[in-house]
């Protein structure tokens, strides 16, 4: 199963609702495509919903990190949702845990980014 | 050299009642695409075939050692490690040893033994020293966007070793078994 995305705007903050998975030449391009889009239309504010992913590969970390640092690069601030055990596991080992503002309420997710 | 793939051919339709879906699978995609040989090992124990550079390729090897992995009796929380690390391996092979080059193959050899479930996946690329590779968890390189994959390899499996081909890099994948796994 391929990754899908949707957005949605909340209090100023862009949210994109990921499923399936993120590996090397499925879900990857779409999460970098996302991104820009968002930022192209002017917002910086991204909160990555990572509820309903299921998989992520090295690749899939990495277009993360790559998305964190966009996003960062551009002023703005780019959090993570609701990570699955096998995401958090991830990130855990990799030490990209405390790199990554990771939440698991949204809507105090969405009260911590800058006004 | 029509004769002895036809010869391969019977060789592995021979055996595919005994194999993992992904292989059968695999072996219908043989007929058709590109991958040149697939020799089954009757027992089931020990399997060898060779795919094209592709990521279709990759998602086969997969499903593969996830199958592989299950039978041998892992628990549920290894073995999609061990199928993500073989997962990670075969994108090295495709991505960075051959890379993409429809005229390379890669190989993937799945062995279980009384005390361990070995892989070993093989590209026809450049070669790859292990030693050259930056620490992905250095402070210089965590937010780097790729690096990680042999790392997340190492993190999953008991041993990982290279061998150089000339050309070529063989990766081998072992995680023991315990005592229990073994009996089954």
């Amino acid at each position: 199963m391929s990754m899908k995305v949707s957005t949605r705007q909340v209090d100023g903050v862009t949210i994109l609702d990921l499923s399936g998975r993120i590996t090397l030449g499925e879900g990857s391009v779409t999460i970098r495509d996302a991104v820009r889009d968002v930022l192209a239309k002017g917002s910086n504010k991204i909160l990555l919903n990572l509820g309903d992913i299921n998989y992520i590969d090295s690749s899939g970390i990495g277009e993360l990190v790559s998305a964190f640092t966009t996003v960062r690069n551009s002023g703005g601030e780019l959090k993570l949702l609701n990570l699955t055990k096998k995401v958090h596991d991830l990130l855990q080992i990799t030490k990209l845990y405390t790199v990554f503002d990771v939440r698991d309420d949204e809507a105090s997710a969405i009260s911590s980014f800058t006004k | 050299m029509g004769r002895k793939v036809r010869r391969q051919s019977l060789t592995f339709e021979a055996s595919t009642s005994t194999l993992p879906s992904s292989l059968v699978s695999a072996a219908d995609d043989w007929h058709i695409e590109t991958a040149r040989t697939a020799l089954a090992d009757s027992t089931t124990s020990r399997m060898t075939f060779t795919l094209d550079s592709s990521l279709d390729s990759v998602n086969k090897i997969e499903q593969t050692a996830e199958q592989y992995a299950s039978r041998a009796g892992f628990d549920e929380d290894t073995i999609p490690h061990i199928a993500m690390a073989v997962r990670e391996a075969a994108v090295n092979a495709v991505l960075h040893g051959n890379a993409y080059d429809p005229h390379k193959h890669i190989t993937a050899a799945f062995e279980t033994t009384s005390d361990a479930l070995v892989i070993r996946i093989t590209d026809q690329g450049p070669g790859l020293d292990p030693d050259t590779l930056p620490d992905p968890l250095a402070p210089e390189n965590i937010l780097r966007g790729s690096g990680r994959g042999i790392f997340l390899i190492r993190a999953f499996m008991d041993e990982v070793h290279f061998r150089q081909l000339h050309p070529g890099t063989e990766l081998t994948l072992i995680k023991h078994r315990t005592p229990a796994q073994s009996g089954t």
